[in-house]
């Protein structure tokens, strides 16, 4: 504090403080706000960068072209059958969560009710090594492993790509976010009800399934759909295991190969951009379509687990 | 007058509910199913592990040093991963530069200073909803601002698939996430410690700078290197931002910046490309990248957790 002033009675102005300290802190203020604005320019600019070129996208396509037979943009007529990699990426998408789901919860369940905290302390690093695991390399152990070992001997097909593989491997990536989203749900369950539940006698089963389950489903039902919309946009384990890089026919069996909407937009982009296909329509263009497609499909999914989120707050 | 004694099956029946059965078979059983669900995640990455070494063990136990010295070839007993770690290490400097101070500075703001207006409210929502955009959409926005808009800048000759195009892609991935992270961190830190600078003069910064940041600085801290690893193992964006055609351009006679400005290649890219050719030789190569990612990547996690549970503090 400035006591050079002299003046040894209270005024407003020694209130205040210094103008050299109010200064500072205006800048501070200015700078700080600007980097968070900078997020909403972000925001903006993905949205802006995906409209524009995706409305240039099907103002050129024949719109008959998006209801074809199947996803090849490449061929000759260049057939954007959408249809075709939304059902892949549903498919994708589903087997994950039949294998997320289940581990995932059950792994939450378990640290948040059962494991002592020093269980606790233990296995959750687990979690996080496998939510460390970079994308590329679940691909290579889908196409190397889950194929050959798990899908191909138990569905007894032969093909080297399936969807099956590619939705178990996503469904592996998928795990520490629903464990961990699930978790912190059931652990903010407040101690009262568990206690009262015991009171009553009830076995920890009982207060796992019957108590803390529900007051937490609404986080239970967040982690569930944020699971699904990363699965969804989930990119390199499709692009490595599923195969069908040139296109894919429309089809609803797990077992071929097939194509998803971030697979379709990988092999897009490691083709080049140059090359016209029919009727000077660069195929290359809709993977911009398709980006806004899957854009807009993980945000509503992402904004109605913030909704379900939020009702657990307002609950406690 | 005589009392009611309980005959002996009330008796037995009320002392068996208050005891309860001995064994709980049907409980025991759910708890090891629980437990079972957290172990198979482990045995996945055991597996995982395993089967990625013993693919990669002609390529380890032969030429590890060479491996890692050398370049991309055409042939897959020559072949190496040099530029690929090079360029990711490029890379995520990218992010550290840009988005680490961005983001804390995001963060701080939003958490310390902003007042809970609509505004601000939806700034937060926003910022939650774009760690949840696929990473491949990031691609897209960087394809289209970074390599298309901003090509002079970011790659004259070189159809702006540069460094400058992938780094800036990778820290726009990674800036929301380092937001909530160190959000989260700054929240940890109690009311009553800025109560306590505020209450001997502090200004906002003041308090920020001296009280809050020391503490959530730990958190902040593991939070930002992990999501520097995730950054370091992100591939999908770079497919769409050309760094698959990349070839780590030779440095010399070259300035720094048009380095950056060069073509580009990173591990990850790198190993997408390989798992995609034919033979023993390329999954073996395959396989040893993978390792060298996972080494890097599972080496820099691990500090993080350790940092975490030695610095973690209970309120």
């Amino acid at each position: 504090m400035a006591t050079s002033t002299g003046d040894p009675g209270l005024s407003i102005r020694r209130l205040q403080g210094s103008p050299r300290r109010r200064r500072k802190e205006t800048v501070v203020h200015g700078i700080l706000g600007s980097a968070a604005g900078i997020s909403l320019i972000v925001s903006l600019a993905i949205v802006v960068a995906l409209i524009g070129q995706a409305v240039n996208f099907l103002t050129e396509v024949d719109l008959g072209q998006l209801w074809t037979s199947g996803w090849f943009p490449r061929s000759g007529a260049g057939e954007y059958d959408v249809l075709t990699i939304f059902i892949g990426t549903v498919e994708v998408s589903m087997i994950a969560m039949v294998i997320a789901a289940p581990l995932g919860l059950g792994a939450a369940m378990y640290l948040s009710e059962y494991a002592t905290p020093r269980t606790r302390r233990r296995l959750k690093p687990i979690l996080e090594t496998l939510a460390g695991i970079p994308s590329v390399v679940l691909g290579y152990f889908a196409l190397q492993v889950i194929n050959p070992v798990i899908v191909q001997s138990l569905f007894g097909v032969t093909s080297t790509f399936t969807i099956m593989a590619a939705g178990i491997g996503v469904g592996i990536l998928t795990i520490p976010l629903v464990a961990s989203v699930a978790e912190d749900a059931m652990y903010a369950v407040p101690g009262a009800l568990r206690e009262a539940a015991y009171g009553i006698g009830a076995r920890r089963r009982a207060v796992t399934t019957k108590v803390v389950f529900p007051a937490a489903v609404s986080g239970i039902m967040a982690s569930l759909i944020l699971g699904f919309s990363r699965a969804l946009g989930e990119t390199m384990v499709v692009a490595i295991a599923a195969g069908a890089t040139s296109g894919a026919t429309r089809h609803l069996n797990p077992l071929e190969p097939g194509q998803t909407m971030t697979g379709a937009i990988a092999s897009l982009a490691i083709g080049s951009d140059q090359v016209k296909g029919a009727g000077g329509l660069n195929p290359f263009d809709s993977l911009y379509f398709v980006g806004l497609l899957l854009f807009v499909f993980t945000l509503g999914l992402n904004l109605l687990s913030e909704r379900f989120v939020r009702r657990v707050r307002r609950d406690y | 007058m005589a009392a009611i004694a309980p005959t002996q099956q009330v008796r037995s029946t009320v002392e068996l509910a208050l005891q309860g059965r001995k064994r709980d078979v049907a409980g025991r059983l759910f708890q090891a199913g629980l437990l079972l669900s957290l172990l198979l995640s482990l045995a996945i990455l055991i597996v995982l592990l395993g089967t990625a070494l013993v693919d990669a063990w002609p390529v380890l136990s032969t030429r590890l040093g060479d491996f890692v010295t050398s370049n991309v070839s055409r042939l897959d007993s020559r072949a190496g991963v040099r530029q690929g770690i090079v360029g990711s290490l490029i890379l995520i400097g990218f992010v550290a530069v840009v988005a680490l101070p961005l983001g804390i500075a995001a963060a701080i703001y939003l958490q310390e200073y902003a007042r809970d207006t609509r505004l601000n409210r939806l700034l937060t929502t926003n910022i939650r909803n774009l760690a949840g955009v696929p990473s491949i959409v990031y691609g897209i926005l960087g394809l289209v601002v970074f390599v298309k808009a901003l090509r002079s800048v970011t790659g004259p000759d070189n159809f702006g698939r540069s460094f400058i195009a992938g780094g800036m892609t990778l820290a726009v991935l990674a800036l929301p996430i380092i937001i909530l992270i160190t959000m989260e961190a700054l929240r940890s830190v109690p009311k009553s410690i800025r109560e306590a600078a505020y209450g001997v003069g502090a200004t906002r910064w003041e308090v920020v700078r001296s009280h809050v940041l020391p503490y959530a600085a730990p958190g902040i801290f593991t939070g930002t290197i992990l999501s520097l690893a995730r950054a370091f193992g992100e591939t999908a964006p770079l497919l769409l931002v050309g760094s698959v055609t990349g070839y780590l351009s030779s440095p010399t006679g070259r300035s720094p910046l048009e380095i950056l400005q060069g073509s580009y290649t990173a591990l990850p890219t790198q190993i997408f490309s390989w798992s995609r050719l034919a033979g023993d030789g390329w999954k073996a190569n395959t396989a040893a990248a993978i390792i060298v990612l996972l080494a890097i990547i599972l080496v820099v996690n691990l500090l993080a957790i350790l940092l975490r549970n030695r610095y973690d503090r209970k309120w």
